[in-house]
C-alpha cells in the first residue's frame, strides 16, 4: 500500500537517485552492440575514400569467393529502393521549394564525400567481410571536389549532384517583408557593429559508435531492426515507407540502451537500411558495428556556418535593427532534419533576450563533398546565440560600454512578447537570471582574482552572455507549414496493473536523460504512490505507441505532458471506480496521498483497491465504464518553451603560449518548473562541457580535395576531464512555462548554446586587457590561433 | 586458434582465440562479458579500461594472448556477490557520476586504479588521472565528485549539488 | 586487423629466434602498433611480444651511476622506478599517454618506433643515452635516424637503455590537445661537460639537438641565455594544430621553461 510521500524526498521537485545507474554501474547495460542475434553475419562497408568522383568499374566477383562471404551488395541492388528520405522541406525567400537531390543507400555512380558508402560485404565474420571489401576492385574517376562553401556557390564550381542548378540548396529569407524596414534601420543608426565569425564544424561523437542488427523471421515476414537512436518510431516510418516499403506492422525498430546522441542518433542512416534490407535478402540477421574512424566519416556533423552580422544601435545604445548573412553547409547529400537547423531553428531565434525590432537573417544553404551536416545538440540556436552575443560583446567593447550593462538595457522584459522573427515567449525573467549570475559567479571579486592572474603572468578574461532557446519545438500544424514532414507531437501509453503498479510506455527515448527515474516523479507526485511502484518502457516501436522521440530538449515538455494527459485520464476514471465502490457521486471523490475519499466524509479507498476492482470487476459499474485501467494520450504543444540564462566564464590566457584554461564557469538558468533537480545540474554540466569543447578544442577540418584531416580522436580533440573546471550552476530563477501542464521548459541542450560565447568573450577581454587589439578569434581556441592573434 | 586461459573476475576461463583476437573481444564476445565496451580504435577513449594483474589497461590495445594467465578485473566483478554496489559504484550513482552509462565501466574501473594507488586525490589529480578516459555526457563534473567522495572526502562544499 | 601468429618468448634468444621469421615483427606494450594493426597498416605475420622476458624488464643503477632501464620495462614502472636516481626521466615517462597506456606502454617500444611526437627520444637524446640491443651498443647521437627511422636492423632488439645521470635536468611538454603528444617537447640536461637540448615533436626529421641553445647554456644555465635564440620554422611540423612558425616559438618557450625548472 502506498506510503506517506515527503514531498522533499520523492515525486516532483526531488533529487531521487537514478533507477537505470545500477545497470550501467555494474557493466549490466543492454546496448546494441551487446544484442547478438543467432547466426548473424556481418557487414562491412567499402567506402570511399575520395570526395567526388565517378564510379568507372566496380568489380566483385572474386572478392566474393573469398572465405565467409555471404554476398556483397552494390548499388546495382538498390536500384528500385527508396534513398534516405529528407524530413524538412525549405521553401526559399522566393517562394520556391529547396533543391533536394537523391541521397541512394549504396552510391549509384556517384561518390560525393570521404566515407560515402559504395559496397557492403555481408559475411561470416567481421573480419572475412573487411578482408573481402579490401578484395573489391574498384576504380573511381576522380572528380574536382568543392568544400569551401563560398567557392561551392560560384559561376562554374563543380557540381556535387549533376542533376541539381547549383550546390545552393535554398536562399531563405526571414522575415522576408522586413527585410527593407531592416536596412533603413541601418542607414539611421547610430552606431552599426559588423562581425564575421565561423561556427566551427563539429562532430557529435556520442561515445557510443552507431550499431545496427538487421533480422528478419521469414516464418511471419516480420523486419527487426536494433538500432542506436535516438527516436526509433522515426526510423521505423521513414525507413518503413519511404526506403525499404515496409508497412509498420512488419517492421520492429528497437533502440536499447544508447550510449548518447547528441542529435547525431536522430537520423536515419544508410546503415540501417541495408542492415534490415540484407537480413530479408539473405534470410540471416546481419550486423553492423561503427568503428570510430568510421564513425567520423558516416556520422552526420553539426554547426559548420559562416555568418556576418551587424547590430545597428541608436545613440542611446538601445538595439534597433539586426542583419545576418549566413553560409550553411549541408554536406554532400540532406541528412534527416538538415535544412531546418539553419532556418527555422536558428532565424526564429536571432531575436535573443532582447527588444530588438527589426531583424533580418538570410541563409544560404550550400552543397559541398563532405559528410552530411545536421542538427548536434542546440541544433541552430548555438549558432544564433553565438553570432549575436559576440556582436553584443564587440558592440560593448566599441562603444566603451559594460557588455552587461548593454545587455541589461536591450532585455525584454514583458511578456508575453512577440519578436520580430515570428517567435511568442510566453514567459522569463532575464534581468533575474543576470542578477544571479552576477551573485553566482562573485562578478565582484573578479578584478582582484585578474590581479593575482597578472602577479603570475597570465591573462584574465571575463566573458558574460545570455541565451534563449526554443524547445519542444511545435505545434503540428504550424510546423507543417514551415516545411516539416511530421509531426512533433509526443505520446504515452499509462497502463495501471491490477495491484496498482504502473507501466507508462513513451516514445520519448532515454539515452541519458534519466527518464526511467524522472517520469516516474511526476506520476508518483500525480497519484502519491511511491515512485517504484512506476516503470517506464521505452524504445521499443512494438511497446510504444507511435512517438517522436527525444531531441530538441523536448522530453518532458512534450513527452511528460503526454503522460501527464494520460495519467488526467487514468485518473478520472479511477474515481469513477471509487465513487462506485463507496456508493458516492463521482465530483466528490478527492484522491490524495494515494487515496480516494469522499470530501466531506471519512470514507475511503486505497489506490490499490480500484485497482483492483478495475481489473476483477465484481463490484463494477460495468454498465458505465469498461473494466481495466489504461489509457493513452497524444500532447501537440501549442507552442516552444523558451528556457533562458546567462552565463559567465573566466579564463587566463598563457601569454607565452596562447594556450587558455577555464578557471571558473558559471551558468544562471531558467528552465521553468524542475523535476529532478540533480538531472538538471547534470544535463547542465555537460551542455557546458560540450560548449567549452567547441569554443576550445573541437574542429573538424577537411582539406582543400576533401580528406578529412580531423579523423579520428588522435586529431579531433574532446574536452577532457583537466580541459574543464567544475561548474557553478543555478536554476532557482523559474517561471514557468504557460502552456504545457507541468510548466516546465526543457534543459538539455542550453549548456552548449550558453556556453561558446561565454568562452570566446572571455578570452578577447582577457586578450584587450593587455592591449591587444583582438577583437575576434574563431573558434575552436587553440593555443595556436590564439597566439597567432596575440601576434597581430 | 590457440587455446587462452586467464582468471576474469576470480574465477578461471578458458577459451579459443586466434592471435589477432583483442582482449575485450574475448570478453564481449567469448565470455559475454559486455559490461567492457569499445568507443574508439585509437586507444584513447578508456570505455574499455579493465585491469590486468591490478593494473588498468586498455582492454582495446591488448591482444588476448598476452593476458595469458593473468588475472584480469572487469566492471562486472566490481559489486558485491549480491549485487551491492562498491564504494566507487555507490557514489558514481549518490553523484550522478554518469548519464548514458556508455563511458561508465571505464570511468569506474579507472577511479578504482587511481584510488589504489592515491587513496585521497585532490580534484586536479583525479582530472588529471582521467586524462584517458572520454565522456561526453557528464562534462565530467559529477564524476569528479563522484571519485573524491568514493575516496571519503567531503565533496559537499564542490559547486552546485 | 589483418591474422598473425602470436609467439611470448621468455628468453632473448628465443626471441631473436623467433624474430627471423620472414615478416616477424616485434611487440612492445602495443600500445601504437596495436591501433596501427586495427587499421590494417601494417601486416606481420608472427607478432613477438617481448614482454614476457625477465631479463629485459627493470631499472638498475650501473657502476659508473648510469639508470639502465630493461627495454620492455612499462612507463609507469620508469616513472615511479626511476623517480630516486633520475627525476626528470622519471617525470617524462610519467607524461607519457595516459595511466592505462603508461601500464602497458614500453621504453623499447617506444624508441624502436621513434614517433616524431613521443616523448622518450627527447629524454634519451638530451641525456647522451646509450641503446643497448641484443647485438650493440647504440649511442643515441647515432640512434635517431628521422621519423619513424631509426638505426636498428631488422629483428634487432632494443634489450634496454642507459641513461647517464645529467646534474640537472627538466622535460616540458606542450600537448597537441586531440592526440596528446608532444606538440613541442623540450629535455634540457646538464651535464659537467656540457649541457644538451633535445627536441620533440617539432620537426619534420623528428627529434633533435638544439645546438645553439646547447652552446648558450653552457655559458649560462638560466632561461635568460634563451633569449634572442630562434629555432627556424622551415622544417617544422605544421599541421591542424599549429603553424611551423607557433612550433618553431613553442620550442624556445619550452626550453626556458625546462631551464628554470632544471636550475
Amino acid at each position: 500500500m502506498p506510503k506517506d510521500i515527503d514531498a522533499k524526498e520523492s515525486g516532483i521537485g526531488a533529487a531521487t537517485k537514478r533507477r537505470e545507474d545500477i545497470r550501467f554501474l555494474s557493466g549490466t547495460g543492454n546496448y546494441t552492440d551487446d544484442i547478438n542475434v543467432n547466426g548473424q553475419a556481418y557487414v562491412h562497408f567499402l567506402r570511399s575514400d575520395v570526395a567526388h568522383g565517378r564510379i568507372s568499374s566496380l568489380e566483385t566477383t572474386a572478392a566474393a569467393a573469398m572465405p565467409g562471404v555471404l554476398r556483397i551488395f552494390t548499388g546495382a541492388d538498390f536500384e528500385g529502393v527508396g534513398g534516405l528520405p529528407c524530413g524538412w522541406q525549405v521553401t526559399d525567400r522566393f517562394g520556391e521549394v529547396m533543391q533536394e537531390p537523391a541521397h541512394p543507400v549504396l552510391a549509384q555512380g556517384k561518390v560525393r564525400h570521404v566515407g560515402d558508402p559504395i559496397a557492403a560485404v555481408v559475411a561470416e565474420t567481421p573480419e572475412q567481410a573487411r578482408d573481402a571489401a579490401e578484395a573489391i576492385e574498384l576504380e573511381i574517376e576522380e572528380l574536382p571536389a568543392v568544400i569551401d562553401m563560398k567557392a561551392a556557390l560560384q559561376d562554374g564550381a563543380p557540381k556535387v549532384h549533376d542533376d541539381l542548378t547549383s550546390n545552393l540548396c535554398y536562399d531563405w529569407g526571414f522575415v522576408e517583408e522586413n527585410k527593407d524596414a531592416v536596412n533603413k534601420a541601418f542607414d539611421a543608426a547610430a552606431h552599426v557593429t559588423t562581425l564575421e565569425l565561423v561556427n566551427n564544424r563539429l562532430i557529435a561523437n556520442p561515445m557510443e559508435p552507431r550499431v545496427a542488427v538487421g533480422d528478419f523471421n521469414r516464418a511471419t515476414g516480420d523486419s527487426t531492426l536494433y538500432t542506436t537512436s535516438q527516436n526509433p518510431h522515426v526510423i521505423r516510418l521513414l525507413m518503413g515507407a519511404f526506403v525499404l516499403g515496409i508497412p509498420e506492422h512488419k517492421l520492429r525498430v528497437v533502440a536499447p540502451d544508447v550510449g548518447g546522441g547528441f542529435g547525431s542518433k536522430i537520423f536515419h542512416y544508410a546503415e540501417e537500411a541495408f542492415c534490415t534490407f540484407a537480413a530479408k535478402a539473405l534470410n540471416r540477421a546481419v550486423k553492423w558495428t561503427s568503428s570510430r574512424s568510421e564513425a567520423f566519416m558516416s556520422d552526420a556533423h553539426g554547426r559548420d556556418h559562416v555568418t556576418k552580422i551587424e547590430l545597428a544601435l541608436d545613440a542611446d545604445n538601445n538595439f534597433t535593427a539586426l542583419r545576418t548573412d549566413t553560409l550553411a553547409n549541408m554536406g554532400a547529400y540532406l541528412s534527416t532534419f538538415a535544412p531546418s537547423v539553419p532556418t527555422w531553428l536558428h532565424g526564429t531565434l536571432m531575436a535573443g533576450n532582447y527588444k530588438t525590432p527589426l531583424i533580418y537573417v538570410n541563409v544560404k544553404a550550400v552543397f559541398t563533398n563532405t559528410v552530411p551536416v545536421d542538427a548536434y545538440r542546440g541544433a541552430g540556436r548555438p549558432e544564433a546565440t553565438y553570432q549575436l552575443e559576440r556582436v553584443i560583446d564587440k558592440a560593448a567593447r566599441e562603444l566603451g560600454v559594460d557588455p552587461i550593462a548593454l545587455r541589461r538595457q536591450n532585455f525584454i522584459t514583458e511578456f508575453p512578447y512577440a519578436t520580430p522573427v515570428a517567435v511568442e515567449y510566453d514567459t522569463g525573467d532575464y534581468v533575474a537570471t543576470m542578477d544571479k549570475l552576477e551573485e553566482i559567479a562573485d562578478l565582484a571579486g573578479f578584478a582582484a582574482r585578474r590581479a593575482e592572474s597578472e602577479k603570475a603572468g597570465k591573462l584574465r578574461g571575463l566573458g558574460v552572455n545570455c541565451y534563449i532557446e526554443a524547445c519542444g519545438i511545435a505545434p503540428s500544424n504550424l510546423v507543417g507549414q514551415l516545411g516539416a514532414r511530421a509531426g512533433l507531437y509526443e505520446s504515452a501509453t499509462v497502463r495501471v496493473n491490477a495491484t496498482g503498479g504502473i507501466v507508462v510506455m513513451t516514445g520519448s527515448h532515454s539515452h541519458g536523460q534519466g527518464h526511467e527515474t524522472s517520469f516516474p516523479q511526476v506520476i508518483s507526485s500525480m497519484i502519491g504512490i511511491p515512485e517504484d511502484m512506476v516503470e517506464i518502457e521505452h524504445g521499443d516501436t512494438n511497446n510504444a505507441p507511435m512517438g517522436m522521440g527525444t531531441y530538441g530538449s523536448r522530453s518532458l515538455a512534450v513527452g511528460g505532458s503526454a503522460m501527464v494527459r494520460a495519467t488526467e485520464k487514468i485518473i478520472a476514471k479511477a474515481k469513477k471506480i471509487a465513487a462506485h465502490l463507496m456508493e458516492a457521486a463521482d465530483a466528490d471523490i478527492e484522491l490524495k496521498d494515494g487515496k480516494f475519499s469522499v470530501a466531506g466524509t471519512d470514507k475511503s479507498v486505497a489506490w490499490g483497491d480500484v485497482t483492483l476492482a478495475a481489473y476483477v470487476p465484481h463490484n463494477y459499474p460495468l454498465e458505465e465504464i469498461e473494466p481495466g485501467l489504461e489509457e493513452t494520450a497524444f500532447y501537440d504543444p501549442a507552442n516552444f518553451t523558451y528556457p533562458s540564462g546567462a552565463y559567465a566564464c573566466e579564463v587566463e590566457v598563457d601569454p607565452d603560449t596562447g594556450k587558455v584554461t577555464i578557471e571558473r564557469f558559471a551558468a544562471a538558468d531558467d528552465f521553468g518548473n524542475i523535476v529532478n533537480p540533480m538531472i538538471v545540474d547534470g544535463q547542465v554540466h555537460g551542455g557546458i562541457g560540450q560548449g567549452i569543447g567547441q569554443a576550445l578544442l573541437e574542429g573538424c577540418v577537411y582539406d582543400e580535395n576533401g580528406q578529412l584531416l580531423s579523423a579520428s580522436f588522435m586529431d579531433y580533440a574532446m574536452p577532457r576531464a583537466d580541459d574543464v573546471p567544475f561548474y557553478q550552476v543555478d536554476h532557482s530563477c523559474q517561471t514557468p512555462c504557460t502552456h504545457n501542464p507541468l510548466g516546465v521548459k526543457g534543459c538539455g541542450e542550453a549548456g552548449a548554446i550558453g556556453s561558446p560565447p561565454a568562452v570566446v568573450n572571455a578570452v578577447v577581454d582577457a586578450l584587450q586587457s593587455a592591449g591587444k587589439p583582438v577583437t575576434h578569434i574563431d573558434m575552436p581556441l587553440s593555443p595556436a590561433r590564439v597566439w597567432a592573434a596575440m601576434q597581430g | 586458434m590457440t587455446k587462452v586461459t586467464m582468471t576474469v573476475n576470480g574465477k578461471p576461463m578458458t577459451g579459443e582465440v586466434e592471435g589477432r583476437t583483442l582482449l575485450v573481444s574475448f570478453l564481449r564476445e567469448t565470455l559475454g562479458l559486455t559490461g567492457t565496451h569499445v568507443g574508439c580504435d585509437t586507444s584513447q577513449c578508456g570505455a574499455c579500461v579493465v585491469h590486468v594483474d591490478g593494473a588498468a589497461v586498455k582492454a582495446c590495445t591488448m591482444l588476448a594472448l598476452e593476458a595469458e594467465g593473468a588475472e584480469v578485473a572487469t566492471i562486472e566483478g566490481q559489486a558485491e556477490a549480491d549485487g551491492t554496489l562498491n564504494a566507487i559504484q555507490a557514489a558514481f550513482q549518490e553523484h550522478h557520476g554518469l548519464q548514458c552509462g556508455f563511458c561508465t565501466p571505464g570511468m569506474v574501473m579507472s577511479a578504482a586504479a587511481l584510488l589504489k594507488d592515491n587513496p585521497k586525490p585532490t580534484e586536479q589529480e583525479v582530472r588529471h588521472y582521467l586524462e584517458g578516459n572520454l565522456c561526453r555526457c557528464t562534462g565530467y563534473h559529477n564524476i569528479v565528485k563522484a571519485i573524491m567522495a568514493a575516496s571519503g572526502q567531503d565533496v559537499s562544499a564542490i559547486a552546485a549539488e | 586487423m589483418y591474422e598473425f601468429e602470436f609467439a611470448r618468448p621468455t628468453s632473448v634468444a628465443e626471441a631473436v629466434q623467433a624474430l627471423g621469421a620472414e615478416e616477424a615483427q616485434a611487440l612492445g606494450g602495443g600500445q601504437t602498433l596495436i591501433p596501427t594493426l586495427k587499421q590494417r597498416l601494417a601486416m606481420p605475420s608472427v607478432l613477438v611480444s617481448l614482454t614476457g622476458i625477465a631479463e629485459m624488464t627493470g631499472i638498475t643503477t650501473t657502476g659508473d651511476g648510469a639508470v639502465e632501464i630493461g627495454g620492455a620495462t612499462c612507463h609507469a614502472d620508469v616513472a615511479k622506478g626511476a623517480a630516486a636516481a633520475y627525476p626528470a626521466l622519471a617525470a617524462l615517462a610519467g607524461q607519457i599517454g595516459d595511466p592505462a597506456v603508461r601500464n602497458r606502454g614500453t621504453i623499447g617500444g617506444s624508441l624502436a618506433n621513434n614517433d616524431p611526437a613521443a616523448c622518450y627520444p627527447a629524454a634519451a637524446l638530451a641525456s647522451g643515452a646509450t641503446i643497448v640491443t641484443n647485438v650493440r651498443e647504440i649511442a643515441a647521437d647515432d640512434y635517431f635516424q628521422g621519423m619513424f627511422t631509426t638505426a636498428l636492423d631488422e629483428g634487432e632488439i632494443i634489450t634496454s637503455v642507459r641513461f647517464p645521470v645529467p646534474q640537472a635536468a627538466n622535460y616540458q611538454k606542450f600537448l597537441q590537445p586531440a592526440s596528446r603528444f608532444a606538440m613541442v617537447g623540450v629535455f634540457v640536461a646538464k651535464f659537467a661537460e656540457g649541457v644538451r637540448v633535445a627536441v620533440t615533436g617539432a620537426s619534420e626529421e623528428g627529434v633533435f639537438r638544439w645546438s645553439e641553445a646547447e652552446a648558450a647554456l653552457a655559458s649560462s644555465f638560466s632561461p635568460d641565455a634563451i633569449d634572442g635564440l630562434t629555432v627556424a620554422p622551415d622544417g617544422m611540423i605544421g599541421d591542424i594544430h599549429g603553424t611551423r612558425a607557433y612550433r618553431a616559438h613553442l620550442v624556445g618557450v619550452m626550453t626556458k621553461r625546462a631551464v628554470a625548472a632544471a636550475a
